[in-house]
């Protein structure tokens, strides 16, 4: 296959970036999207010309690491994610369009590379269950209806990949943030600190910079591991529900 | 120098409790004296640091990846081994310590295997407690598995994504670490250097991936949970970078390294399709429960799976039922993956490069209908087809063996400290407890145990003997490691080569494949020896690496790993030459019974191989811990 490529070059943070475009003669079906810029910038390379930086690692779809807006979709034309994508979804002769992802709050770092640090910040916020190691029970002293369990469970394979910030128009962190909310909101685990959890993490993703959920539902179409929108309202309710009761802590004086 | 494993005497079901009892400790009020560095966020390091910052030790924290939630640890799939008995099947401590030490082909410690097995059920419990959804059963309680030829029950899992959900339950108690301000997170951060000071790991010596600015920490003890180097052969199922360097770093500031040629082969992989191939995908080993192994009788190149099925029986050889009858496919890990080797290198492999193997699925289809498979393996046929386009309810799937784990490592003794004191090695970067063959799911169930449960414990021992003091980044010991490290990356640099650094990689990996792999001689390991020499030379005056040392560079970040895997290589081959014993996951073509099956030589190789660096273009010194059986009886396998 030949193809050509028009690709997002920005030599870091604050440099001006613009497209480039390459001819690629050697493009085999088999290849991965990824094994196809690796083959380009190998050929670059023993041009001297510096090749194009790019995240990834796993390349199994499950460390969330790649990212790429492909022809206007985050990681491209399949629901997968770029690592997963393999050159015989495009056609012979085609243009494909490569950008990083786009929000405010995941600044290009270079090329195709992002600053995806906001996520983890959001996470540090509450996104875990507060017990030390040791001193816990039996695990099988807490039953966990399958039901729930399996409920719980879609909503924490979210890979942190930051697609659905960047399929949003608002570059909202909705579906992100409400994957880990509801997994913790679901599970007896999470009870105790219910309420504070969705509290901390929507204050930090305001504070990030993520723009606000206007139901367009574009993160679900886009996101890898098909983390469902129902998600988003069930944070909607937990948060209002977290709101008006800590005011009634409050009004009460709070404690000593 | 005399290894001291420090394995204490005693009971082995007392072993671990009469330790942590003579253990120092360090007084509550004390440990925020201490600062401790952690290098890899993966299941060991994540655990590790969280944990010991919530016993109130200062924790640095670093990964390579732009978020500690990164760490190959997440790929994992099949699951954990505990031996809680749940199922009420007959599982015990003791049975677990001795599938994992017979699994191991009799080359792990007793006293370690046996601590491993102990603590396996805190893990669970542990996970639980965070939030972690392990599958469940109706009822509500947890749910198990049979693993890799087990006879029990004993696996916990989180459907195929065992390895991510266990990964953010410990990212998760990092998190909190970090919010609290007891751990201090560098992510994009590489550690190129150890330091060493007054003959104790006072520090590191890291690259900001993002900036390339190079940087000294300082701290009383240094953890290194650095995962595996199963990328020395290129093509693994490892996550792309995975990396050697913080390993062999250490080991050339004295750290031993022990059992490096002990690698582990995946039977069940998607095949390389070219030249472009990058990394390799794990199929699940429960593949082979339904799924027949074959090749033509007679070669025919290049055949495609579409054509398969028009081969009709009488042409087929399905060579695991014929030379193990009564295992057939289900033979362990290393058989599979051997005898697919010398099927293909007698020239009978099928696809485009004729190194596949069929897997084939269409007897069980007929027996027990498209929908039951679908039930069981539906999301692996997807994923095979998405990866390959071939459709594997109607044709074959095409497998081949990829390297898929390392036993070998740095050397630790009981307590987790290689042989530089302060220096300590966690999860898939430590030699300990898997011998010569790992089992399945007891990966995930190591590099937590050892965060979890074992280092937290024994770092006390260490510390309390250390004065609070802290040493200055300004110390010489620190500016000279600086100095080596720039160096080196100014050297790589003004090579200004021909060939790219992924070019050099692959012919690493393809050596390291062919000739210290699954099968071995003491000719090939010899020649491969000469290769990698001869590769290291052209490597360091004909490398192409492109930009500047001051900004995101990810060609230099790949040529400081491969150049460090290069001098692996030759240890590797180095070791393999030494233990001239099938044993485990490889097999050494001199050491076989009459009828060409793995003989081990018990009376010869019953130790750890441990190598001391002793300068640039010195041969290492072996140096041999015994390895004493007062439990177990080591016995041949047979799977006739
Ligand atoms: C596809 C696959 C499936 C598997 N499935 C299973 C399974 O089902 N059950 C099982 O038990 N095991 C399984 N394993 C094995 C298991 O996943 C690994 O052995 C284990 O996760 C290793 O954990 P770790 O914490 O030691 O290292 P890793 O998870 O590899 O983490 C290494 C960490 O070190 C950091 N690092 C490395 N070098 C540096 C450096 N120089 N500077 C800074 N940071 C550095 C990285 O950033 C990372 O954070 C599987 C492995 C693979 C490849
Ligand atoms: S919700 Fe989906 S798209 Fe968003 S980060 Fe998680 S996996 Fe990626
Ligand atoms: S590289 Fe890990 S998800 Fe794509």
């Amino acid at each position: 296959m030949k193809i050509t490529l028009k690709v997002w070059r920005q030599k870091d943070a604050n440099s001006k970036g613009a497209f480039k475009t390459y001819e690629h003669s050697h493009v085999s079906q088999d290849m991965s999207f990824l094994e196809m810029l690796d083959v380009l910038n190998n050929e670059l390379v023993q041009k001297g010309e510096e090749p194009i930086a790019f995240d990834h690692d796993c390349r199994e779809g499950i460390c969330g690491m790649c990212s790429l807006y492909i022809n206007g979709r985050p990681h491209g034309p399949l629901q997968t994610t770029t690592c997963q994508l393999h050159m015989r979804s495009f056609k012979d002769g085609e243009t494909i369009t490569i950008e990083p992802w786009r929000a405010k709050a995941f600044p290009v770092v270079k090329d195709l590379v992002v600053d995806r640090g906001a996520f983890d910040r959001i996470q540090r916020a509450g996104g875990y269950v507060s017990v030390n190691t040791g001193g816990v029970p039996d695990a099988n002293e807490i039953a966990i209806p399958k039901k729930i369990a399996d409920e719980a469970f879609d909503a924490a394979t979210c890979i942190g990949c930051g697609a659905c910030v960047a399929a949003c128009k608002n570059a909202s962190a909705m579906l992100f943030v409400s994957a880990k909310v509801s997994q913790f909101a679901l599970l007896p685990q999470g009870q105790p600190e219910r309420k504070e959890r969705v509290e901390k993490m929507v204050a930090q993703m305001d504070e990030e910079g993520f723009g606000a959920c206007t139901n367009t539902k574009a993160c679900e179409a886009e996101c890898p591991k098909g983390i469902s929108v129902a998600n988003i309202a069930r944070m909607n309710r937990e948060y209002f529900s977290a709101i008006t009761s800590s005011y009634e802590v409050m009004a009460k004086g709070g404690g000593d | 120098m005399k290894l001291d494993s420090k394995a204490p005497e005693g009971p082995l079901a007392e072993k671990w409790t009469k330790h942590k009892f003579n253990l120092k400790l360090v007084n509550p009020a004390n440990k925020r004296k201490y600062d401790v560095i952690v290098v890899g966020t993966g299941l060991a390091g994540a655990s590790a640091a969280a944990s010991l910052g919530e016993l109130g030790y200062n924790v640095k924290a670093f990964c390579f990846q732009d978020s500690p939630r990164r760490a190959h640890s997440i790929a994992a799939q099949g699951g954990i081994n505990a031996a809680k008995n749940y199922q009420n099947d007959g599982d015990s401590i003791y049975r677990l310590f001795y599938d994992t030490i017979k699994g191991g082909d009799y080359r792990a410690r007793e006293a370690n295997v046996y601590r491993l097995a102990e603590v396996s059920v805190n893990i669970i419990d542990q996970c639980v407690a965070q939030g972690v959804p392990f599958a469940r059963e109706y009822g509500g309680l947890l749910s198990n598995r049979s693993f890799g030829g087990a006879q029990v029950s004993r696996t916990f899992y989180a459907r195929g994504q065992t390895g991510q959900q266990l990964l953010l339950g410990a990212y998760g108690a990092l998190n909190r670490q970090i919010a609290n301000g007891k751990v201090k997170m560098y992510t994009r951060s590489e550690m190129l250097d150890v330091v060493i000071v007054d003959g104790k790991a006072r520090g590191i010596i890291t690259r900001d991936l993002i900036t390339g600015k190079i940087e000294s920490h300082s701290a009383h003890a240094v953890l290194l949970c650095t995962g595996g180097y199963g990328n020395v052969f290129f093509l693994s199922t490892n996550a792309k970078g995975s990396n050697v360097t913080a390993a062999w770093r250490a080991h050339k500031k004295g750290a031993l390294f022990a059992n490096p040629c002990f690698t582990q082969i995946h039977p069940t992989c998607i095949p390389v399709t070219g030249d472009h191939q990058s990394k390799l995908t794990l199929m699940s080993e429960s593949l082979r429960n339904d799924g027949r192994v074959w090749v033509p009788k007679t070669a025919r190149p290049g055949l495609k799976a579409a054509d398969a099925v028009n081969i009709p029986e009488s042409e087929r050889d399905y060579f695991l039922e014929r030379k193990y009858p009564s295992f057939g496919n289900l033979v362990p890990r290393d058989v599979a993956s051997r005898n697919a080797k010398y099927v293909c290198d007698e020239g009978r492999g099928v696809g485009t490069t004729g190194l596949a193997v069929f897997l084939d699925f269409s007897d069980a289809i007929k027996r027990d209908g498209e929908a039951t498979i679908r039930a069981k393996y539906g999301n692996l046929f997807d994923m095979y087809a998405q990866i390959t386009g071939d459709n594997p309810y109607k044709v074959p799937m095409m497998i081949f063996p990829a390297v898929h784990y390392t036993m070998g490592g740095l050397w630790v003794d009981y307590n987790l400290m290689t042989t530089v004191p302060g220096l300590y090695a966690l999860g898939e970067a430590n030699f300990s407890d898997h011998g010569a063959n790992r089992l399945g799911a007891s990966a995930l169930m190591q590099g937590l145990a050892d965060g979890y449960f074992v280092i937290p414990y024994t770092i006390g021992d260490y510390l309390a003997g250390m004065p609070y003091e802290k040493v200055s980044t300004d110390r010489p010991e620190f500016k000279e490691a600086i100095d080596t490290v720039q160096s080196r990356i100014n050297k790589l640099l003004s090579i200004k080569g021909k060939k790219t650094v992924d070019q050099f990689h692959r012919e690493l990996g393809l050596t390291m494949w062919d000739y210290c792999g699954m099968s071995r001689s003491e000719k090939g390991l010899k020649f491969a020896k000469e290769k990698i020499q001869k590769l290291k030379e052209e490597f360091w005056s004909n490398v192409a690496v492109l930009g500047g040392a001051g900004e995101l560079n990810q060609e230099l970040e790949k040529a400081l790993r491969v150049a460090d895997f290069i001098e692996l290589g030759e240890l590797m081959i180095d070791d393999a030459l030494n233990r001239s014993e099938s044993c485990g996951g490889h097999f050494r073509e001199e050491s076989a019974t009459p009828d060409g099956e793995a003989k081990r030589k018990d009376d010869e190789f019953a130790y750890v191989a441990a190598w001391e660096y002793k300068g640039e273009n010195q041969s290492e010194a072996l140096h041999k811990e015994e390895l004493i059986f007062e439990n177990v009886k080591l016995t041949q396998r047979s799977y006739k």
